[in-house]
């Protein structure tokens, strides 16, 4: 391995650790973030000429531990409380077993629900994940120093209200462990569906950061049945990324996709997640039951073959936990599947009052009407959905099937 | 660490005698625990009164400084040793006073 390599893998995997322990130890994110990216600053500097250290966790750990007590003391000897640091300094290291309950505190931070949901995801993505402000930036297609306002007022709020640094207490755990779900969910999804005109459909780097990080939160709390549900789900359709878009640029719907090229490797681990939680026999969340519905998909070796009673079961199931529009919209495409796209078409019209803004319902609509030979309503109904559209394929897949249209 | 808990009112309704009832029982809990710092219920903004001195002889203006749809009717202020106790009282402020509650740290 070169030392680039060394180095990147390094980050890849030391990085949150190393946020992490500093945290802990400093009681100080910002003290944390730094000192952190200055010890990686430092290891791509020296490992070239000294070579990769044999452990280079407790090397960078080391290094920035160094560099946050160099602040601390520049600071303090500002502010007269040398005394302090020193003393910080002289805490024994934490055994390996600690120091995974630092990550899980350091996720359980960064999502704390009294910061804004869009703070949530750029804190998580800068001091869990290691992205650069540059790089979250990009990802949300924000400016750069906006972005970084961001961190800062969210660091600044952490602080400020005394957010603590600690895995929440038992009765608090399930809605805490489902609100860091919905930020890893949320990053996942910007890179599945990325948003804008001009970006990339697709944008791996988020959909296979929100994998590591799901993958992380399933070794920290393996006994939790909806983040096994989510980094299966996540699984699931992150292997059918490659058949999702056309050479042309097209969104492929799910029918039409080149099921030879879904990555085989991430489905049988999302299956074995699926089939773990089934033989768990606890009632399935959200992210299960979403993971079960693509576990179905993906065990079909054609569209023809999918079982869509069972699909449309399972989302009966997710109906009763969760009676948002969106989920019936969702149900309404299955339905279509077994019964028929008139009777579709019927459930998707009761929802308009409710989902009228919503561009997956125009495109749902337009595609039963399309079925059903109605063609100008079929076209009214793609242009609304056209015009919402968000994404780059989906917007070329949706006046590919506009202009299709007979009659 | 001590927070600010402002009850946050809208001005349609009147504290019940259940709700004054279960406010006394929060007060009796937060006063137990040792977080009891100072509590009170405030006149509606209709009765606010504005100084302003800056300029050298007090200005006095009848009203609130901002008018809006909401405002403070009243507030605690507790002793806590995180955000996290602070959101887990104001929780119990809100449902006792059935009113929202915002939870503000003191510098």
């Amino acid at each position: 391995m070169s030392v680039g390599d060394a180095i990147t893998r390094a980050h890849r995997e030391e990085w949150a650790r190393v946020v992490a322990a500093l945290a802990r130890r400093f009681g100080d994110l910002d003290v944390a973030e730094e000192a952190a990216a200055e010890a990686f600053a430092t290891a791509v500097e020296r490992w070239p000429a000294d070579g990769v250290p044999p452990n280079p966790g407790a090397w960078l750990t080391t290094t920035a531990t160094r560099k946050a007590i160099d602040r601390i003391r520049r600071e303090s000897r500002r502010d007269g409380k040398e005394r302090e640091a020193q003393t910080m300094y002289d805490d024994p290291p934490a055994p390996p077993s600690v120091i995974d309950d630092e990550r899980l505190r350091l996720l359980f931070t960064c999502c704390h629900p009294a910061l804004a949901m869009e703070a949530r995801v750029a804190l998580t993505l800068r001091l869990v994940g290691g992205l650069t402000v540059a790089e979250i930036a990009r990802a949300f297609l924000v400016q750069e120093a906006a972005m970084g306002r961001r961190i800062t007022r969210a660091k600044a709020k952490i602080a400020a209200t005394r957010i603590p640094y600690r895995v929440p207490s038992a009765e608090e755990l399930p809605g805490r462990v489902s609100g860091l779900l919905a930020v890893l969910y949320l990053v996942f999804n910007e890179g599945y569906l990325a948003t804008g005109p001009g970006t990339d459909p697709v944008r791996p780097d988020l959909t296979a950061e929100a994998i590591r990080l799901a993958r992380l939160v399933r070794v920290l709390l393996p006994a939790d049945g909806e983040v096994a549900g989510l980094l299966a789900l996540m699984l699931l359709t992150d292997a059918r990324r490659t058949a999702r878009v056309s050479a042309t640029g097209d969104l492929v719907p799910l029918d039409e996709q080149d099921r030879r090229s879904w990555d085989p490797d991430l489905i049988a681990e999302g299956h074995r997640l699926v089939r773990e939680r089934l033989s768990a026999g606890v009632a399935p969340g959200r992210y299960q039951l979403l993971a079960a519905i693509n576990a179905v998909h993906t065990s079909a070796r054609d569209a023809r073959d999918t079982d869509w009673s069972q699909v449309v079961a399972l989302y009966d199931q997710l109906v009763r936990l969760d009676p948002s529009p969106i989920v019936a919209l969702n149900r309404a495409v299955a339905v279509a599947e077994l019964d028929g796209p008139e009777v579709a078409l019927a459930t998707v019209d009761r929802l308009a009052d409710r989902l009228a803004g919503y561009r997956a319902f125009h495109a749902v609509r337009a595609d039963l009407l399309r079925r059903l030979d109605r063609s100008p309503e079929a076209a009214a109904a793609y242009d609304r959905a056209i015009g919402l559209a968000g994404n780059t394929a989906e917007t070329a897949y949706l006046m590919r099937r506009r202009a299709d249209l007979t009659g | 660490m001590q927070y600010l808990l402002s009850v946050i009112d809208d001005g349609t309704s009147v504290n019940t005698p259940a709700e004054e009832a279960a406010i006394d029982a929060f007060n009796d809990e937060l006063r137990a625990a040792g977080q009891w710092v100072f509590a009170g219920g405030l006149a509606g903004p209709d009765m606010a009164t504005v100084v302003d001195n800056r300029g050298g002889g007090a200005m006095v203006t009848d009203g609130p400084f901002v008018e809006s749809k909401e405002h403070v009717i009243g507030f605690w202020i507790a002793e806590a040793p995180d955000l996290d106790v602070a959101l887990r009282l104001a929780a119990g402020g809100s449902k006792a006073c059935n009113r929202k509650v915002e939870v503000r740290p003191f510098l």
